[in-house]
């Protein structure tokens, strides 16, 4: 009844024509634009990549770039992108496997238990780290962290390793405190943010009904968000870890300072390595052959398409997990 | 919120993909900014970051000398991208730290008639710096030390190679850690072809460039990685120019050089590596150098300029390619004076002189315009 009245007085005005139709249509078109533009941006990058990487794709083959494992500018010219590959995958993973439990938890604790003005300043501090840019966070690690690190747990580790199991030696690699462990914990807590700030957007989107519905049948808090707020926020919760992973992917800058930057393959566990867009950001500026330029290039378009890769696994992921199961209600 | 936050992950992401495409940013700069050449000149370059300093500061005062007639406009986006853009003519001058190959220089000469010429225009010394408790100056390494320390052969500050160059120094039993450049670099250029030159092992396995296969140790990135990682990790050897050593205060060491004298790096000593027979065109490294009290880990940084300016697409008219002839002679001859101030080593007489030959063969439509300037500026 109410409406009604509403939409009734607001037809009784007289209205210029671009509240009837030509604003629609305005509205319409700059929105398709600006849509688009998004695809053919993504489309350009696809294409520009392509192009540029043809000649080390030619010389080496698809399968023979992605499974090289040499990658020498100096004397060879040969190029292979196993190892920025394998780097760039077992960081990632292992930064999320790190990040993914406590940044879960973080986000429950915000939601669920903590008091507002708590909660409230948690969130901030999360949402802080994930506003520091990362050559901040790379210094910090080059100066405060990477040294920590190497006398609190790679020196000891390694003199352990060198009088009881010698042979763990070339597993470890060496204790310079610059190498991929380093490198996995920062990543680790930059990602963090990401996927607290998304957890914690899908367990709020959780309908009260649900939890009173538990809570009606003798859960307690714990046993509530177990059964009903975790499962009907797995999608979210998925989601966010792989967009946290896509994150990982592309993180540049700490990653280079921090990871040793050692291009043999293949890596150990404390000693230097390299990822996809640390080696790009390191050698692209001065890279004066073609055949180096193109096989950088070659590098970023296999990032772009693993990084397309995960974004459609994670809208998969969102839509198969959901508790809906993909239907809308 | 939720909007927000992955408008932000987007947006990051989005970042690190644009980061692989950079570099090529001021395709068409040159022609848009000298269309409005109503007296004032811009002369557009840009290439190696190593000269960039020296480059901006000399650009400013070159403003002055000229009342603000010409801005010299430098961008510093990298040897390789210094190259790319001067072979592609869309800037006037190029910056490299490495001399253009034959393969480049036979492309020029075929497609504007002329050559292209390397004009050396400041020089790029690099020191071993590293980090001793205790011992804070005054180490030395020969040629055959160092190779061995970044094969990974030499692995113990203690190591008798070592000690039998340092007679009376304390050397501990500490592991070596070996840095090195991460990101492609000039400064990565001129220790690799020092290596590569002393030895034949090094040349074969290694080779050398702005970027190589490393053997052994972590790469930093940039100066700042390479002396971060140095400072932080005792027992560490690295490799930095001696401006930006000399600047953190960080511990470096002497070499021997081929006449078998011990030199302490120095501006000097930089400018008489380089003060040796020249070939007519500049392109030379002349790492381990045969001048006798040289040091011998150095090298040129060159301006890249066409023989037939006229040639060059960025270059519009006469007046500019004159005023691009001007700043050349200024910034080999009075420019240099800036040098010392800023953490250059100065040219040596035999590269000014190579430089003034070239630049009196630079011409505009035929017309010798290069030895008309000589004659007028000199």
């Amino acid at each position: 009844m109410q409406n009604q009245h509403t939409t009734g007085s607001i037809a009784e005005k007289p209205v210029s024509i671009i509240y009837r139709w030509l604003g629609d249509r305005i509205f319409l078109t700059v929105v398709v634009a600006l849509g688009l533009s998004i695809i053919l941006l993504a489309g350009a990058m696809a294409w520009v990549l392509t192009g540029e990487s043809g000649m080390a794709l030619k010389e080496f083959g698809v399968i023979g770039f992605l499974t090289g494992t040499t990658w020498d500018p100096g004397v060879q010219f040969r190029f292979g992108a196993l190892p920025f590959i394998a780097g760039t995958l077992i960081t990632s993973v292992l930064a999320l496997a790190i990040a993914f439990y406590p940044a879960v938890a973080v986000a429950i604790f915000i939601a669920e238990y903590a008091p507002r003005w708590l909660g409230y300043i948690i969130e901030n501090l999360v949402h802080l780290i994930a506003a520091v840019p990362s050559v901040v966070i790379g210094i910090w690690g080059i100066f405060v962290f990477a040294p920590w690190m190497r006398d609190t747990f790679y020196f000891p580790l390694y003199e352990w390793a060198a009088n009881h199991q010698p042979s763990l030696l070339p597993v470890l690699g060496s204790p310079i405190g610059y190498g991929m462990a380093t490198a996995i914990i920062i990543l680790a807590l930059m990602i963090i943010p990401f996927t607290t700030a998304l957890t914690r957007d899908a367990i709020r989107q959780v309908p009260k009904e649900q939890r009173e519905a538990a809570r009606a049948l003798g859960a307690t808090k714990w046993e509530m968000i177990r059964m009903a707020v975790i499962p009907y926020s797995r999608g979210g919760i998925m989601a966010g870890a792989i967009l946290s992973f896509g994150r990982a992917i592309g993180e540049t800058m700490a990653v280079a300072m921090l990871i040793g930057n050692n291009n043999n393959f293949p890596f150990s566990v404390m000693g230097p390595a390299a990822t996809m867009p640390s080696v790009i950001v390191n050698e692209f500026r001065e890279a004066v052959g073609n055949l180096h330029l193109s096989s950088l290039m070659a590098i970023g378009l296999v990032l772009f398409v693993i990084s397309l890769i995960v974004n459609l696994i994670a809208a998969y992921v969102t839509r198969k997990l959901s508790i809906t199961g993909g239907q809308s209600i | 919120m939720k909007a927000i936050t992955l408008f932000f992950v987007a947006g990051i992401m989005a970042v690190s993909f644009f980061g692989c495409g950079g570099g090529e940013g001021s395709r068409n700069g040159a022609e848009t900014r000298s269309e409005r050449s109503s007296g004032r000149i811009d002369i557009l370059g840009a290439g190696a970051s190593f000269p960039a300093p020296l480059i901006t500061a000399m650009a400013d005062e070159y403003r002055g000398v000229t009342n603000n007639r010409v801005t010299v406009n430098y961008q510093s986006i990298g040897s390789g991208g210094g190259i790319r853009q001067f072979v592609e003519q869309t800037i006037m001058f190029g910056m490299t730290e490495a001399f253009l190959s034959d393969e480049v220089m036979k492309d020029v000469e075929s497609s504007t008639g002329g050559r292209a010429f390397n004009m050396p225009i400041t020089l790029a010394d690099v020191v071993a710096t590293y980090n001793l408790p205790g011992i804070d100056k005054g180490l030395v390494f020969s040629a055959d030390v160092l190779v061995d320390i970044y094969m990974g052969r030499i692995t113990r500050w203690n190591d008798s190679a070592i000690a039998d160059l340092n007679p009376g120094k304390n050397l501990p039993s500490l592991p070596i850690t070996v840095v090195h450049r991460s990101d492609g670099s000039g400064t990565t250029n001129i220790w690799t072809s020092y290596f590569s030159r002393v030895s034949d092992e090094w040349r074969e396995r290694v080779g050398f460039g702005t970027s190589v296969s490393w053997p052994v140790g972590i790469g930093g990135n940039g100066n700042e990685g390479v002396a971060g990682a140095v400072m932080n990790t005792p027992g560490a050897i690295g490799y930095n120019s001696l401006s930006y050593a000399l600047l953190n205060d960080m511990a470096f060491g002497s070499v021997v050089n081929a006449s078998g004298n011990i030199i302490e790096p120095s501006f000097e000593a930089t400018t008489e590596a380089a003060n040796i027979e020249l070939p007519d065109d500049t392109r030379i490294l002349f790492t381990n150098t045969p001048a006798e009290y040289g040091y011998p880990i150095a090298g040129f940084a060159w301006m890249l300029v066409y023989e037939n300016l006229d040639n060059n697409n960025a270059i519009s008219n006469r007046r500019q390619a004159e005023e691009l002839v001007r700043f050349l002679i200024w910034s080999i001859t009075e420019g240099q004076e800036l040098s010392e101030s800023l953490g250059y080593a100065r040219l040596p007489g035999a590269a000014v002189e190579r430089n003034i030959a070239m630049i009196g063969e630079v011409k505009w439509e035929g017309e010798m315009i290069g030895k008309e300037l000589l004659q007028v500026v000199l």
